[in-house]
């Protein structure tokens, strides 16, 4: 009584309509994931950002070589800092990779976008990353204790 | 609308429009977070360069640049909650427009407060 009725899409296609066939294995459920983890992260970490520069103290008018200085003396912020600049990059890029991917049709333009893009994001990171471990707070005359 | 679209649940509903929102500002934060590593990266230069930037910062005009910036990055970060709450929340499909609304309500309350604050040190000259 029962017909043995194939599973739609069992074996039966022709190999070059499969489209899974060229698979990138999890990569794009692992971006997937990361986006949503880092944005929760982000979250607290650019509200935190926002709310310690702009709306405590004197706000925006406050912002001066000396003020980073102060933050940065405290390692806590380095790695504020940090951490916001890599999980913002990462995610940043993540998502303008989506945005071509969608737009951009022709594989050369595709291409030469995502070149640009990571090429950004590799600079961006690695400048941000050195100058945060770099920073020297002592300017000729300068009044801080580190710098006695 | 046109008519051709009126069959489709998705297309000029509240689903598209914060998917193009969310698009949108995602571009723009980017945007603005390169250039804010390369202005941050002056302290590197000298404390001279990094304070001639950042008083270009403390202009009115560009702190109404800054405010929509944090408008951005506001409705960005709590429709970001919502679409975890659509993808996880087993109910979440089913409320994904009374949360968008959730997510309008909460933006026009920080934005409010942020603007009151930021403007108020922008704009008063001290």
């Amino acid at each position: 009584m029962s017909a043995d009725i194939a599973a739609p899409r069992s074996q039966r296609l022709d190999p070059k309509y499969v489209r899974a066939r060229k698979s990138r294995g999890s990569f794009e459920m692992i971006a997937w994931l990361f986006m949503r983890l880092s944005g929760v992260a982000l979250i607290v970490l650019i509200f935190g950002h926002l709310f310690a520069n702009l709306m405590l103290g004197e706000g925006i008018t406050g912002i001066n070589f000396g003020f980073v200085a102060g933050k940065w003396a405290d390692p806590v912020w380095m790695f504020w800092d940090l951490a916001m600049l890599w999980l913002a990059m990462l995610h940043g890029t993540n998502g303008v990779r989506t945005i071509i991917n969608d737009y951009a049709e022709k594989p050369v333009t595709r291409v030469w976008l995502k070149g640009i893009l990571y090429v950004a994001t590799i600079v961006i990171v690695v400048l941000g990353t050195l100058v945060i471990f770099t920073f020297d707070p002592c300017i000729p005359g300068s009044t801080l204790s580190v710098c006695q | 609308m046109s008519k051709a679209s009126s069959g489709t649940l998705y297309r000029g509903h509240e689903g598209m429009w914060s998917w193009v929102g969310h698009r949108v500002t995602g571009v723009v934060i980017f945007l603005f977070l390169l250039v804010h590593v390369l202005d941050t990266s002056l302290v590197r230069v000298s404390p001279g360069a990094y304070d001639a930037v950042m008083s270009t910062y403390k202009n009115p005009l560009m702190a109404l640049g800054e405010t929509a910036l944090v408008a951005a990055i506001v409705f960005h970060a709590f429709n970001g909650l919502r679409l975890i709450l659509v993808d996880f929340w087993k109910s979440g499909t089913k409320y994904h427009r009374q949360m968008l609304w959730g997510v309008l309500a909460l933006w026009v309350i920080t934005m409010v407060a942020f603007s009151i604050r930021h403007l108020s040190i922008a704009f008063g000259g001290h």
